[in-house]
């Protein structure tokens, strides 16, 4: 594994020369560890890939039909040892490549927090990580830090070696964030969280963007990542303080109309429980929260009376997208049956840390 | 329409002269160059008198091999299609960047991108695949038909319905700007107000229609219709493959049936299957239309595999190697392509065991897969290769389906996939497998089964010229998007920022100038062998020396196939018996049962593609009147009974003696 792992960086400023491949010379702990596991399984597999191409081309030169003296066995069709090799070669390959999966998507699974920021140099006890709410829009960034209370759009800056909490979701269809050069991507996805850990061990200014198509500004939807020292990041977050303005629930619901290509807009404040509500898509205020319901439901629902409630559960922000007129949606307003106020029997739900409409 | 408008709705639903692009010049242009090319050939139709012919012997036709052709040719057509889209993506991409924003504004790109995923797997490859083992199946197994003629017919046609609602979309309305599997919240109706997704949705569901039943019909064949003798351990391996492609096809395409079943109760009775609110649950789509979705990849290629199977034993005169082991790969690769459909979406968050089982389960997938490219090259080792065109696209197979293959198991890796999802290393890979592998695979199979489809060859230079521009245009193509994958560009994007990408976008487009070339030269050479058919004209049935049961009768067939239902004694059943001296019948024929033609396939499949079209635009009346159309028309075929017919004796003996009389003067 070790020698492997030498092996495929020893090939790696071949693999780079020319041009920049962030992918391959990343700047996060977690994106590098991504990057050693691309060489280290592409290495395994071309200990198969490059003898089939290389014997492809030869024995379709060897056996060409012009070469008579090559020997020719029309009946020759079986050879137990030779099946035995090529079912057993590539079964090797993948036991080893198969045990190497397991262990690095534990290892790198988004949702566990880190233990260590680079090789070597694991994460101080008392280190307390940045958190950071990011919310995918029509078609922007929006980032919340609610250590610092401020929050920034299509602009995200991050401490050198701190670790990074994301939390993330969207406002209205799925997008995808992703940090090249920090950390692999994880969707975002309306009335979900996903979760995200990483640490950025480079200062410098790094690209994001959303990696999963949503609509007509999505290739707009691009932000930069500023990976700054220590003093610096402060000096950033005092700016933002010093900006201005304030994130209150109003202000989100005409950001979160689709627009364009935003240039960077920074907020000195946040309403507090913005992020929650976002999650659970109540910022209108007329909206019954998401995790109110599902409460509600878990607990039996309301039976008959909750026919009264369809209106604050609607969510979906219909033709904010597009010019065509909105279909108007129909509810059923009453209903009357023999049973009518029964309440039915309690119920508990499973709750999960994974994406699921819950807090 | 000036008088009431409630009187148009009711009449023409969401359809007004705003959806027709008059706006758009690259449409109209299209449109103009369409509607050229159908009146000349409409014209030249007319001109000939070919009205009745092509009615009589193709449209109304269910001879499997006929269909067959006609599956091929609209395959053909669309490729044209989806690979203009292409051109036009990459044309947008070279040029869009920084101030310049390109040629094409989102709302149309999104568009192309989403018509050429879908057009290029549904109506290019799915066809194409579908024509080939509808063509040779019947052959290879010795059969004079598929097993249901007429459902064969009316799978063509609904095929067709399906292609044409696709087209209906360039020129009235839009197609889908969601991405080829149109997932939700984006596809819903809360946020994709328009037609397109409809367009997108009932396209899908008549052709879906087409191909389950096409499926269905196949697997009938295949495991009631052999040739005595002929056990599942001597059946050919394109005939293993076709198989276990179409158990595939009626396993899986129920499943997207149902998906897109619920989007649209989503998008037209306001359900709320997989909106954001009110339980809904776009995830739930997603997985849906995978567990469909990755199954198809394995439908698309399984064929190509038997292709190459065939090929790689003709062209090296040789018998396969390990025949057992190709099977027993085969039969692994139908059962596991089930459990690694989560592989697509390992960034949705599923917990790092869920992940993982998926990974390890697609990596698995490549063990027999790899076993496959081994037999074939066992089966070079040791042989006497013949450079024909189709052993060209094999070998050109070989060597770049293994890399796709090799980008694929990297992709299977979850934490690899982190970095690499949805950027354009993804879409390098799936052109990588798709295109090296089932297209490389079909060109072959269309080489090679060509003389005995029609009776001539195809010219060999022709093939050559396409084969080596798709072949280096491919890399060209491709190999800057797996480059571009790792500088972190992600696909789908209509306009970039950073100068720097734009060589390798530029790379790229002349890639797929030289794919063009490829096809030009594929067009050519259908022409050029046309005019130069009495020289290429073969009239052994036997070009090359063939070793299955298709090549043991003449070319082109006649409607029955076999004169006699051949015996099979051996693996190879053709080449076994040349080897024992086989001799031809040569009289005691007796009269031949066959089945009729029919023209309800067409019909039932224009009505449907009429009910689509009122669907799509909600004109109700056509909707509902064509439904009711569509149910009596399918009652009233049932009591036609002038279903099937007996060639006389005397046209058999006729045929049966003009052949031995032309194997004959070969002698």
């Amino acid at each position: 594994m070790n020698l492997l792992r030498r092996l495929a960086l020893l090939s790696l400023p071949v693999l780079l020369a020319g041009c920049d491949m962030v992918v391959m010379n990343p700047s996060g702990d977690v994106a590098v560890q991504q990057r050693d596991l691309i060489l280290v399984a592409t290495v395994l597999m071309l200990l198969i890939i490059v003898p089939v191409i290389a014997l492809t081309l030869f024995f379709a030169w060897k056996y060409r039909r012009s070469n008579t003296k090559a020997a020719y066995d029309p009946e020759w069709h079986h050879s137990t040892r030779l099946e035995v090799v090529i079912w057993a070669a590539p079964l090797v390959i993948i036991v080893i490549l198969g045990a190497i999966t397991w262990m690095s998507t534990h290892l790198l699974d988004p949702y566990r927090p880190l233990d260590r920021i680079a090789p070597a140099r694991p994460v101080a006890a008392d280190a307390k990580p940045l958190r950071v709410e990011v919310v995918a829009l029509d078609w922007k960034w929006l980032f919340i830090y609610p250590d610092l209370g401020v929050a920034t759009v299509n602009e995200l800056a991050a401490p050198v070696d701190t670790p990074i909490e994301f939390k993330i979701t969207a406002s209205s269809v799925m997008n995808s964030f992703f940090v090249p050069a920090l950390a692999g991507q994880i969707y975002a996805m309306p009335g979900m969280q996903t979760k995200l850990h990483a640490v950025i061990n480079k200062p410098g200014e790094y690209d994001g963007f959303s990696a999963n198509y949503s609509g007509a500004g999505f290739s707009g939807m691009r932000f930069k990542f500023h990976g700054l020292d220590k003093a610096g990041f402060d000096a950033w977050a005092a700016g933002v303080k010093t900006a201005g303005g304030r994130l209150d629930r109003e202000t989100y619901l005409q950001l979160e109309r689709p627009s364009e290509n935003e240039p960077v807009r920074r907020f000195a404040a946040v309403e507090a429980d913005l992020y929650p509500a976002i999650l659970n898509m109540c910022v209108d205020r007329s909206k019954m929260c998401m995790n109110d319901m599902m409460r509600i439901d878990a607990d039996g629902g309301l039976g008959m009376a909750g026919i009264h409630n369809v209106l604050a559960l609607e969510y979906d922000k219909r033709a904010r997208r597009g010019s065509e007129a909105e279909p108007a949606r129909r509810f059923v307003a009453a209903v009357c049956t023999p049973t009518d106020g029964a309440i039915p029997p309690r119920k508990t739900a499973a709750r999960s840390d994974r994406p699921s409409p819950a807090l | 329409m000036s008088t009431s408008p409630d009187l148009a709705k009711l009449i023409f639903g969401r359809l007004t002269w705003d959806a027709v692009p008059l706006h758009e010049p690259i449409l109209l242009a299209t449109f103009a160059v369409v509607a050229l090319g159908g009146v000349a050939v409409l014209g030249a139709l007319t001109y000939y008198r070919l009205w009745g012919y092509l009615w009589r012997e193709w449209l109304t036709s269910v001879d499997h091999k006929k269909i067959g052709v006609m599956y091929i040719i609209l395959g053909l057509v669309m490729l044209l299609r989806g690979f203009a889209d292409a051109l036009m993506m990459r044309a947008q991409q070279a040029m869009a960047f920084g101030a310049d924003h390109g040629y094409l504004p989102p709302h149309h790109y999104d568009q192309i991108f989403t018509a050429h995923g879908v057009i290029m797997i549904f109506f290019v490859a799915m066809p194409l695949v579908t024509g080939l083992m509808n063509l040779v199946v019947p052959l290879q197994i010795g059969a004079r038909d598929v097993a249901f003629p007429f459902l064969n017919n009316f799978s063509f046609w609904m095929t067709v319905g399906g292609a044409v609602t696709v087209m209906m979309s360039l020129f009235v309305g839009e197609f889908a700007r969601t991405g080829w599997l149109a997932y939700p919240p984006l596809s819903n109706i809360a946020y994709s107000p328009g037609v397109g997704v409809d367009y997108y949705i009932w396209a899908l569901q008549i052709a879906g229609v087409g191909t389950l039943l096409s499926g269905i019909n196949l697997i009938a064949t295949i495991v009631k219709m052999r040739a005595p003798g002929m056990s599942l351990m001597k059946m050919p391996v394109f005939t293993w493959t076709s198989l276990c492609t179409n158990v595939l096809i009626v396993a899986a395409f129920p499943i997207l049936t149902a998906v897109l079943a619920l989007l649209s109760l989503d998008r037209y009775a306001g359900t709320n299957f997989f909106t954001n609110d009110f339980g809904g649950s776009p995830m739930m789509y997603v997985n849906l239309i995978w567990i469909w979705g990755h199954p198809e990849v394995y439908i698309l290629v399984l064929p190509a595999f038997g292709i190459f199977s065939e090929v790689v034993a003709t062209f090296c005169g040789k018998r396969l190697f390990g025949y057992a082991s190709m099977v027993y790969a085969t039969v692994v690769i139908t059962i596991l392509s089930y459990l690694v459909w989560l592989h697509h979406f390992f960034t949705m968050g599923s917990g790092a065991s869920v992940n993982s089982f998926f990974g390890i389960t697609t990596m698995i997938i490549s063990i027999p897969t790899g076993a496959k490219i081994f037999n074939w090259l066992f089966t070079m080792y040791r042989g006497r290769i013949r450079f024909e065109v189709p052993m060209l696209w094999t070998i050109g197979f070989m060597v770049t389906f293994v890399i796709g293959g090799m980008t694929g198991v990297l992709l299977a890796v979850p934490p690899a996939d982190f970095v690499l999802h949805n950027s354009l290393f993804l879409v390098a890979h799936f052109h990588n497998v798709i295109i090296g592998g089932v297209l490389f695979g079909l060109f072959a199979g269309i080489t090679y089964w060509f003389p005995k489809a029609f009776g001539y060859k195809l010219d060999p230079f022709w093939g050559k010229m396409s084969f080596w521009f798709w072949l280096v245009g491919f890399y060209f193509a491709f190999m800057p998007l797996y480059v571009l994958g790792l500088m972190g560009v992600t696909r789908r994007v209509s306009h970039f920022e950073d100068p720097s990408l734009q060589i390798w976008f530029v790379i790229a487009a002349f890639g797929a100038v030289l794919i063009l070339f490829g096809i030009v030269s594929f067009l050519i050479q259908l022409v050029v062998s046309f005019m130069k058919r009495e020289q290429l004209r073969d009239l052994t049935g036997d070009p090359w020396d063939g070793r299955t049961l298709e090549w043991a009768t003449s070319s082109p067939p006649p409607a029955y196939n076999f004169a006699f239902t051949p015996l099979v004694h051996a693996h190879d059943a053709w080449w076994d018996m040349k080897q024992r001296g086989y001799e031809r019948p040569t009289k005691g024929f007796v009269p031949i049962h066959m089945p009729k033609n029919t023209g309800a396939g067409i019909i039932l499949s224009g009505i449907a593609t009429a009910v689509a079209f009122g669907l799509i635009w909600q004109m109700w009346w056509l909707a509902a009147g064509g439904f009711v159309a569509l149910v009596a028309t399918a009652i009233a075929h049932t009591f036609n009974y002038k279903r099937d017919y007996y060639v006389p004796v005397e046209d058999v003996t006729r045929a049966e003696d003009e052949r031995t009389k032309t194997l004959a003067s070969l002698a």
